[in-house]
């Protein structure tokens, strides 16, 4: 143990020894808690790599400075407490680092970030590094505002239950005119979509502006709903350049009557978090697309995880999230997948290391999120989309609905007509894994559009190897 | 036109064994039943009649069965749906609701454009039915 003189002498001295480092520190019900996948440069020993994110993520600097006396500075330090070996893979450590609540300003995603992926992600004696999970304390979780409508009052609004709803991005995403655009938006829906959408990169551009998208897709998503009787919506995005045109574009949709708007993950956490308060003082769903993540989340040595960015973004408050298919074009481990879903949906998450959930959740009331299944999926999969990712999700088939034979109409009934049918004999008690391409090949007996579609897509499938894995060794246990 | 409310609407419609079915899945889930009838089909007409209060405590679907023939005898020419409640904390909302009778033609819904400042229009469904008296639609 060092005397305070020693511990306080000038000079430069390793982080453990600086108190980041505590074997025996036991977190509080408050403490924030990170783990982090470490791969030190070689030569630097775990504990003191572990120590030095602790140190550099909270109140230290590389040298020791005489003004932590001023403060409670044991308090404010981030204590590293476990470091494990990453199973399989050499040179990596699995380190577990406690945050005082106090290091945090309440209901800020921002503050909290500048923190935990501040500096630290530049710090020369590591080679990469990795924020695998968080567990956040009820007391911070009670401080945010979470997902202005939450699945629950979603669908109540939408009067849409016991089954996933139905979406599709209009395609092409970029070039057409509003009044084009807006004829992809009756069709699907009328064709028995709920959700059309617009795409992440369509904001404001020459060959369409905002306010001319704006009134064409209420054309359409009312004259859907005339038509069917239903309750139908277009995520209107409203990403722009400045908080003051976002605001304009979310009010305008408004006025005009549409119920969900949409946002872009690149417009940054404060925007984020600004739209939400938005969007639960003005009655609106509020979708987020993930654009932007797969630069950090995809690789398994260096960045954020996914299910990170869904703990933050329940916090911050969006009620739809695209988080995965598992089936489709896009990243996606089945388990992984299942993990993010868990983040999104459950009121308390139990961890499960093989779904890469380290830690206990409790949502402390924040209300749920809908997960958003998009990307290369289509009717043929329905039975595995369904097993995989339960009902509370939004499926969006944009090219399988806009790229059927007979038309945009006939593909999202093909679709619809699936989904009900997988999930009326789902509730009969068949099995939808092994039965599902008799389940569907009976109902494209009577529905033309869905043997279409059945016979257009058959053998699609994108089947490789996944990057994002949870690194789990099942151990067996004397039960 | 045919309303595609409810959870299985784009399939032909069901038997009373597969709405049967239905229920005792969600007996199953715990869930408790109701039967709701309306003429009135707005899709944010969300208070459809309740036929009597929910089935809690059930064990079997025939209560429930009971329930929706004797609805649909009563009123042969309304929308009669089944829904199912969940009171599980985090949830505590209808899990499942689906159309079990419907009248034999639906007239469907006017759009009405109200064109306001600018190139703005503000929207108003209306049911044709429901320019009718109540007890008078769908006669």
């Amino acid at each position: 143990m060092l005397t305070q003189a020693e511990r306080y002498k000038s000079g430069v001295m390793p982080y453990a020894q600086m108190g980041y480092w505590d074997a025996d520190y036991v977190p509080k019900e408050t403490d924030v808690i990170a783990v982090f996948r470490i791969s030190p440069q070689d030569g630097v020993d775990p504990i003191e790599a572990a120590a030095a994110v602790a140190g550099e993520s909270s109140t230290a600097t590389w040298t020791v400075v005489w003004t932590d006396r001023l403060t409670a500075c044991e308090a404010y330090r981030a204590k590293a407490y476990r470091v494990d070996p990453v199973p399989g893979s050499p040179g990596q450590y699995f380190s577990y680092i406690a945050y005082d609540i106090d290091l945090f300003e309440e209901g800020s995603i921002a503050n909290l970030t500048a923190s935990i992926i501040g500096n630290v992600f530049g710090f020369k004696p590591l080679k990469a590094l990795r924020l695998e999970d968080m567990r956040m304390p009820v007391a911070y979780l009670k401080t945010f505002q979470g997902p202005p409508t939450g699945i629950v009052v979603e669908r109540e609004r939408l009067d849409k239950f016991g089954r996933p709803l139905l979406g599709a991005t209009t395609k092409p995403k970029l070039g057409l005119s509003s009044k084009n655009y807006g004829r992809v938006v009756y069709e699907a829906l009328k064709g028995g979509l709920d959700f059309v959408k617009d795409d992440e990169n369509i904001n404001s551009q020459p060959f369409m502006h905002w306010r001319d998208r704006f009134l064409y897709c209420m054309e359409a998503v009312n004259k859907a709903a005339a038509a069917t009787g239903e309750v139908k919506g277009h995520y209107l995005n409203v990403t722009a350049a400045t908080m003051e045109d976002m605001y304009e574009r979310a009010d305008f949709a408004k006025q005009l009557g549409s119920c969900i708007v949409m946002i872009d993950l690149v417009i940054g956490y404060t925007a984020i978090q600004s739209m939400a308060k938005w969007a639960r003082r003005n009655d609106m769903i509020l979708h987020l697309h993930r654009a932007g993540h797969g630069t950090y989340t995809r690789q398994k040595t260096h960045g954020v995880s996914f299910r990170v960015i869904a703990k933050w973004m329940r916090m911050a408050g969006v009620d739809h999230i695209h988080a995965g298919t598992v089936v489709g074009k896009l990243e996606g481990d089945p388990n992984v997948i299942k993990g993010i879903y868990s983040i999104c949906r459950d009121s308390f998450t139990r961890q499960n290391l093989e779904q890469g959930v380290f830690f206990d959740q409790d949502w402390a009331g924040l209300r749920k999120m809908m997960p958003v299944a998009s990307g290369g999926i289509h009717a043929g999969q329905m039975h595995q989309l369904i097993s995989y990712l339960g009902e509370d999700v939004v499926l969006q088939f944009g090219g399988g609905t806009i790229g059927h034979p007979h038309g945009i109409q006939a593909g999202a009934t093909a679709n619809r007509v699936a989904l009900e049918a997988i999930i009326k004999a789902r509730n009969e008690g068949r099995d939808i894994w092994q039965e599902g391409p008799q389940i569907l090949e009976d109902a494209a007996r009577w529905c033309s559009p869905l043997r279409a579609a059945l016979q257009t897509w058959k053998d699609v499938t994108f089947n490789y190897q996944s990057t994002d894995t949870a690194d789990f060794v099942p151990t067996a246990t004397t039960a | 036109m045919r309303i595609t409310q409810g959870t299985f609407s784009f399939l032909p419609d069901l038997s009373d064994a597969e709405i049967r079915a239905q229920i005792d899945y969600a007996l199953a889930q715990g869930w408790a039943i109701g039967v709701e009838f309306t003429d009135d089909p707005h899709p944010r007409n969300c208070y459809w009649e309740m036929w009597g209060n929910p089935l809690f405590d059930l064990r079997s679907a025939t209560g429930a069965m009971t329930e929706v023939l004797a609805c649909r005898t009563a009123r042969p020419q309304a929308y009669i749906r089944v829904n199912a409640f969940d009171a599980t904390r985090g949830f505590e909302t209808t899990r499942l609701s689906f159309i079990v009778n419907r009248p034999h033609h639906e007239p469907g819904f006017l759009l009405k454009r109200h064109e306001v400042g600018g190139r703005q229009i503000q929207y108003t469904l209306e049911s044709y039915a429901a320019q009718l008296p109540e007890g008078r639609r769908y006669e």
